[in-house]
């Protein structure tokens, strides 16, 4: 059976590892080379790198550092952060991506999803989902969680499934970095309405919330986080264990 | 050298990368001569079966290969490659392959059990042949797979994965290999079967 992944995710600015607390507040952490050498010695089951640079020349760094890191680490590679175009998908998947991930460019232009699906393959496309509860909604919201777009979430990820997406990732805007645990009613929601493996993110602090997540929600596929590994407070290779301890098929 | 066949399909940058991290010597080439000059083959893919098919027929690539690998040069197919190594398929309707390694490529879906399809990530590969590629691997080691359409588990599989059916993970005759997973993608255990698969 395909196993329950782990993954890192990696925000990438002007060539650099960076995290925030509640999407602000962005501090610098490491190279980004250097962390994926590190999370893939510990059995990172994939790497996730987000390019949050606005300016062109933080995008050419961001492609040289994908480059680097392909070059070296054989691992499955998903790659975020201002993909608005084909020319996006092209661009990083030439650069060693092999799945791709939209988020805001989605949201402008839904059709981008099943043109990038029928182009690279639905396997190829990830739809990432920033999402808050307003007034008691689940709402997407866009531009690295500063912007409500007024969607409803649900609605968004049927959508984003019929188009062709071949993942979901869900970040909880409401957890992230709060390290009390996943948003489990949330992605509760999202996952019952989609076919497709659903990644959770935002909101875990230790292995036990990787274990509360796989246990109670069987249908999510992978758990996704940054600070917590990052900063060395838990180590893959401690989660997967506590997984396998606890019945939950890992890669070990 | 390796003659890692481009023929329009896929994305090679791990792969080309990957037979580079284990001291291979490799090209990526579409050009007989080349492939002639080659000691061993390897057929990436991925995409649609008919589509990759025809792409290799306009190259007058289909023959070629066929003829490199009667003549005893090792040949891996990986993915869809390692599909177009069997009989036929019936993605999109039905479409013959090089007919390499006996048996048929049918689709997941029906198969699964209700599973997710595409099937993507990382599944125990269980050995059921001491195959030649396999000889560093381990029985019950990981490998990355992303794939919707098989080679259900027959007299020509070397190793499997279960995912509501048996899923041929290594195909094997003679000096022709197929893996339905990612070598390029599924860390050092997939680094060791390329490697593997060089010193043949």
């Amino acid at each position: 059976m395909i196993t329950k992944r782990i993954i890192p995710c990696l925000d990438v600015r002007d060539g650099r590892v960076v995290k925030g607390k509640n999407f602000v507040g962005i501090r610098d952490i490491d190279d980004p080379v250097k962390l994926g050498r590190r999370y893939n010695a510990e059995g990172a089951d994939e790497l996730v790198f987000y390019d949050i640079t606005a300016s062109s020349e933080g995008r050419k760094l961001f492609i040289d550092v994908l480059e680097r890191v392909a070059s070296e680490i054989f691992i499955p590679l998903t790659v975020g952060g201002g993909i608005d175009t084909i020319d996006d998908f092209s661009r990083v998947l030439k650069a060693g991506a092999d799945k791709v991930s939209v988020n805001s460019g989605a949201i402008r232009n839904p059709s981008l999803i099943g043109e990038a699906a029928r182009k690279y393959g639905d396997q190829c496309v990830v739809l990432s989902m920033d999402i808050k509860r307003v007034d008691g909604k689940f709402t997407v919201f866009g531009k690295g969680g500063r912007e409500n777009t007024g969607l409803d979430a649900i609605e968004w990820a049927k959508r984003g499934f019929s188009e062709g997406a071949g993942e979901l990732v869900v970040n909880s805007i409401d957890t992230d970095g709060v390290r009390e645990g996943f948003d489990m009613e949330m992605l509760e929601a999202i996952s019952s309405v989609v076919d497709i493996p659903v990644v959770a993110s935002g909101g875990a602090g230790k292995a036990e919330h990787f274990v509360a997540l796989f246990k109670r929600l069987p249908s999510i596929d992978a758990g996704l986080a940054a600070g917590i590994f990052h900063n060395e407070e838990v180590a893959i290779f401690d989660v997967k264990r506590r997984l396998r301890e606890e019945g939950v098929n890992v890669r070990l | 050298m390796i003659a890692v066949i481009d023929y329009g399909v896929g994305n090679l940058f791990s792969l080309t990368a990957s037979l580079k991290a284990i001291g291979a010597d490799s090209v990526l080439t579409g050009d007989k001569a080349e492939i002639s000059r080659a000691d061993k083959i390897i057929l990436p893919g991925v995409g649609a079966f008919g589509d990759a098919k025809r792409s290799l027929d306009e190259r007058g690539l289909t023959d070629f290969i066929i003829g490199e690998a009667e003549g005893g040069k090792p040949l891996l197919g990986i993915c869809l490659g390692m599909q177009l190594l069997h009989e036929a398929s019936c993605e999109y309707g039905f479409c013959k392959g090089l007919g390499l390694i006996p048996g048929k490529v049918g689709p997941l879906r029906e198969a699964a059990n209700g599973l997710k399809v595409p099937a993507m990530g990382w599944n125990a590969l269980k050995i059921v042949k001491e195959c030649p590629i396999l000889k560093y691997t381990s029985d019950g080691e990981y490998v990355y797979y992303v794939h919707s359409y098989f080679v259900p588990k027959g007299d020509y599989t070397a190793a499997y994965s279960e995912y509501g059916v048996c899923v041929s993970g290594v195909t094997w005759s003679k000096n022709v290999f197929g893996a339905q997973f990612h070598p390029e993608k599924s860390g050092n255990t997939g680094l060791k079967i390329l490697e593997a698969f060089k010193e043949l």
